[in-house]
């Protein structure tokens, strides 16, 4: 497909969609699916062709527009008179269709609908998720309507290779895998990056020297804003890819994805195929002279290759271990050669930046962090979902307005951003603009966007506990601190739990966490003391009123059965 | 230390051609082709291996070995690196228990005792029957349902305890055992 | 190839420049103290006993594999390199059965002169007292699950030096333990050469020769050192 094509594709997608003046979105992410939402879109098309309406009704299955907690969920376009009407059911079930249907022409159906008013809705700001929830992810003409491929085009066809880099480094996007690297910095050097420089081992059938990966090993417990893009708007995440490897002069890219999700391998395959036979992804892209080829590699259950180095190993069909950084991927990386990777997200918002502009970004947010940033909010709040905010918004915010507050009367203790990275932020600094560096001064870290919210209830060292048991059973091993270093922490915050800590203990913990920190190989381990660092900096009389004033408490415990004193 | 494979079977040489008529190796087989045999194909083939089989078997681990001239120990390092893959066979019927941070934060332990209780069977765990295997999961991204399990493949959400105890129940052959009922 | 200088603790030092922090120092007579680095062996910067200060960087790095450059200011041996040592050798003692008193290589342990060079006189950690076998079924070597420290150099000798890739590491975390081919016996490998070269490059009693008892087994590192150069170079440098 050509530019031209491009557009009459679009064209023909958009007349085609006027012929409708129903316009039915049923929700088929992870979550409203699991509610049977398929079924729902099934009855819709049925109770429509019962009513006689299938000329003026269109059902169409899409990705996650958000409030999985109110799910399944109908959204419904009506174009009457040149108005476009809009309402959104919750908790649909199958036997409301023909209601549904009915009520297309009058006002809707008042038990099921929810307002559209809500902060929930009007509070965000939406650029990568802007097609979730409004095209169908397995049908790439849908994604062209929406002016899907532009930008693709736009560069192949307009831009220079260095004049991509230069649009994405103005834009100020900075990656949205959790440390915040500028975007287009590591673009550039990996662009600037000699593949000869080190040896290669490049296996043969592959015709590449530099490589793009797409992290998304989704690890974080909590967090799932990657799974729905992939699942939502599939292709914008190629799209992002492509440009990317002709901007740092790839010609493989691999999309690195959990197998515990395994609607979003099915239609990422899906648009890998729509898109090469359209011929927008493969040999000569839209008769240019750049190719380039994405394959899907699947993720096999661990955190730890969430690691740019420890992800590279993986797809070298290996253990995932992380090496020791420098030379970093961008230079040393998928068999010895320059790669770049980046996340989900960041890849996403690329070709929004290249149709809209690089200063149009670079206006959404704070002086250091632009453009939006999608969290999933779960946990003790009202409203979960997956919400997109501009960057700069108050946690405040996020939790009352967005989130809704905290449900059954309980009062908010504390937000945990970042995962098991990340860290818990008390009520005091919730008036924290969110970017990258208020939220690392406060020991917490952006992360890939996890928000779990816990409310008076919750146990500030079980939290904390809970995350190191993550980290302990994820470490992979290979360097001491992080695998006997979490360990050793799991112990402590045990002994705290049973009654058994005494103030050596608390002390001990705290240089632990210290040698884990800064000692260990990784970003698992460089990273995995930061929920005990923070509940102990903000929750500290929590640990103190859990302490044994008596001095005994010795021994190691596998579960309440092994206890033995020592002699230390 | 007690190794799983007998000596018999570890002086065999190639996995016998018999094996190779099985349906199940051809698709390892069609997988292992597409990577031209290369070793980067090894993740990709114990997945592969994993869907077709249920479980990586000592024959199966010694054939991708063979097949993509991987050392053994390689193969076997990997296999047990990552949590996807089990070495051990499942129950006819499987249980997931999520346990990442807003189940957790939900109730998912609760959810993991009372099935724990009620069958006699740890996470990991397979009943003696084996009609069920009880396991648990980091997080299926489907947090909103909180908590969720998932059951044979089929993701359930906002599960109850009690809810959860019927389903199980409700599976024909899973029955609860002799010693939890007691 | 060019020649780099750098400062190692305030002292003046040239390096190749595709020479190692560690090299370098090695080179200049400095100590760093290492577990999993073997001459001959890849580096896989993995024990984090070499870590060191480099002026106007702010993350610790491992000598073993940080290459040195023009005007680099190291420091190897800080207050805060020396408690993070104490600490990672206190972590190691505290996660398997190290017993020194009962041990074949008591007396020629690198992981027993370490502690007495990091100063660890006793152990702040619970001892996690793991229940881990052994593997006596090799005519000629055992394997002591209890005394290893995952740093991987017998599984590198294995591969690297030998060739024959029988040994690697399975599970992950804390459940790590070194495995023989598909977890089999040792004595039953197909794959194993009985070539030794994994005893010798050993740090600790975990695997050592049958037949040796308390502090009689004597590894020999620096045969690997010796092999590696006698194969690529073609120099035999005894």
């Amino acid at each position: 497909m050509n530019g031209e094509e491009l557009l009459h594709v679009m064209a023909q997608e958009q007349e085609r969609a006027r012929r409708f003046r129903h316009h039915l979105h049923v929700c088929t992410g992870t979550a409203c699916q699991a509610l049977n939402s398929e079924s729902i879109a099934q009855a819709l098309e049925v109770a429509a062709k019962a009513q006689g309406k299938q000329g003026e009704v269109s059902v169409k299955c899409v990705g996650c527009p958000g409030l999985c907690s109110l799910g399944p969920l109908v959204e419904v376009h009506s174009f009457v008179n040149g108005d476009h009407e809009r309402s959104l059911y919750q908790f649909v079930r199958p036997e409301d269709a023909s209601e549904i249907i009915s009520h297309l022409d009058g006002e809707p159906v008042e038990r099921l609908v929810t307002p559209l008013d809500q902060p929930f809705f009007t509070r965000q700001l939406k650029i990568v998720l802007e097609n979730c929830g409004e095209i169908d992810p397995e049908r790439i003409e849908d994604y062209i309507a929406r002016g899907g491929y532009q930008a693709l085009m736009k560069v192949l066809t307009e831009m220079t290779p260095s004049e991509v880099i230069d649009e994405i480094t103005r834009s100020g996007l900075r990656g949205r895998g959790g440390a915040g690297f500028p975007t287009g910095l590591k673009w550039a050097t990996v662009a600037k990056a000699d593949p000869r420089r080190y040896p290669t081992y490049v296996p043969p059938g592959i015709q590449s020297q530099k490589f793009v990966i797409c992290n998304g090993d989704e690890g974080d417990p909590g967090a799932f804003m990657d799974r729905s893009v992939m699942e939502g708007d599939p292709h914008r995440v190629l799209e992002g890819m492509i440009i990317a490897g002709y901007a740092v002069g790839a010609n493989q890219g691999y999309i690195y994805v959990r197998a515990e999700y395994p609607l979003a391998v099915k239609r990422l395959r899906t648009a890998i195929r729509q898109a090469q036979r359209a011929g927008l992804l493969g040999n000569n892209i839209a008769g240019t002279a750049f190719s380039f080829n994405i394959d899907i590699r699947l993720g096999a259950g661990a955190f730890v290759c969430g690691e740019e180095t420890a992800l590279i190993a993986s797809i070298e069909g290996g253990r995932g271990l992380p090496r020791p950084r420098p030379p970093y991927p961008a230079e040393y990386g998928l068999w010895g050669c320059p790669t770049l990777i980046n996340n989900v997200e960041t890849l996403a918002n690329i070709a929004p930046i290249i149709n809209k502009g690089a200063s149009w970004f670079a206006s959404i947010g704070t002086a250091k962090s632009k453009g939006t940033k999608v969290f999933a909010l779960t946990g003790q709040v009202k409203n979960t979902g997956l919400i997109e905010v501009p960057m700069g918004i108050t946690l405040r915010e996020i939790v009352f307005d967005i989130g809704g507050g905290i449900p059954n009367g309980h009062k908010f203790k504390a937000v945990q951003t970042g995962g098991p990275s990340g860290g818990c932020i008390p009520e005091q600094y919730l008036d924290t603009p969110v970017d990258y560096e208020s939220l690392t001064a406060l020991g917490s870290i952006m992360g890939s966007g996890g928000l779990i919210v816990m409310d008076d209830s919750t146990d500030m060292v079980e939290v904390a506990r809970f995350f190191m048991d993550f980290c302990m059973e994820e470490s992979c091993g290979k360097c001491i601190p992080c695998r006997a270093g979490t360990a050793q922490i799991h112990h402590i915050l045990t002994k705290f739990q049973t009654g058994r800590a005494t103030e050596r203990d608390l002390k001990l913990l705290e240089e632990l966490c210290d040698v884990v920190k800064h000692a260990s190989l990784c970003g698992l381990g460089q990273s995995a003391p930061n929920p005990v660092l923070s509940t102990l900096r903000y929750f500290r009389h929590e640990y103190e009123a859990k302490l044994r004033r008596d001095g005994a408490g010795y021994g190691y415990a596998n579960g309440a059965a092994k206890e033995r004193v020592t002699h230390s | 230390m007690v190794g799983s494979v007998s000596v018999k079977a570890s002086q065999q040489g190639k996995v016998s051609a018999a094996v190779l008529n099985d349906k199940r190796y051809k698709l390892l087989e069609a997988t292992m082709r597409r990577y031209g045999y290369q070793g980067h194909a090894l993740i990709e083939a114990l997945h592969t291996a994993q869907e077709a089989f249920g479980y990586l078997d000592d024959l199966t681990l010694r054939y991708i070995a063979q097949q993509l001239r991987l050392p053994y120990s390689k193969v076997y390092g990997v296999a047990t690196f990552y949590n996807y893959f089990t070495l051990k066979p499942q129950g006819a019927h499987v249980c997931v228990v999520c346990l990442g941070t807003a189940c957790y934060i939900k109730g998912a332990r609760s959810l993991l005792d009372a099935v724990a209780e009620r069958f006699g069977i740890k996470s990991g765990g397979t009943t003696p029957d084996g009609s069920l295997s009880l396991l648990t999961a980091r997080c299926f991204g489907s947090c909103a349902l909180a908590p969720v399990v998932t059951l044979d493949g089929e993701l359930i959400g906002k599960v109850e305890p009690e809810q959860l105890l019927q389903r199980l129940q409700g599976l024909a052959q899973v029955a609860p055992s002799k010693e939890a009922t007691q | 190839m060019s020649v780099v200088t750098l400062t190692i603790n305030g002292q003046d030092v040239s390096a190749r420049d595709d020479a190692t922090v560690l090299q370098a120092a090695r080179e200049a007579g400095i100590h760093i103290p290492v577990l999993c680095y073997l001459e001959g062996l890849s580096a896989v910067g993995a024990c984090r006993l070499c870590l060191v200060e480099v002026a106007g960087v702010n993350r610790l790095l491992p000598a073993c594999t940080t290459r040195v450059q023009e005007g680099m200011e190291v420091h190897t041996d800080t207050p805060r390199l020396q408690t993070y040592r104490r600490h990672i050798i206190e972590l190691l003692f505290a996660e398997r059965n190290h017993v020194c008193a009962v041990c074949v290589a008591n007396g020629n342990c690198e992981l027993q002169s370490l502690a007495i060079e990091v100063g660890m006189d006793h152990v702040r950690y619970d001892y996690v007292f793991p229940s881990l076998g052994m593997d006596l079924t090799h005519e000629r070597f055992g394997l002591d699950h209890n005394r290893c420290i995952l740093c991987t150099r017998c599984v590198r000798a294995c591969d690297e030096i030998e060739g024959a890739h029988t040994l690697d590491v399975l599970g992950r975390g804390a459940k790590a333990r070194i495995v023989t081919d598909l977890n089999m016996p040792w004595g039953e490998s197909p794959t194993c050469t009985s070539c030794g070269k994994c005893a010798m490059a050993c740090p600790t009693g975990a695997i050592f020769k049958q037949g040796s008892t308390v502090a009689e087994m004597v590894h020999h590192p620096e045969k690997l050192a010796f092999l590696k150069t006698a194969r690529e170079r073609r120099e035999w440098r005894v």
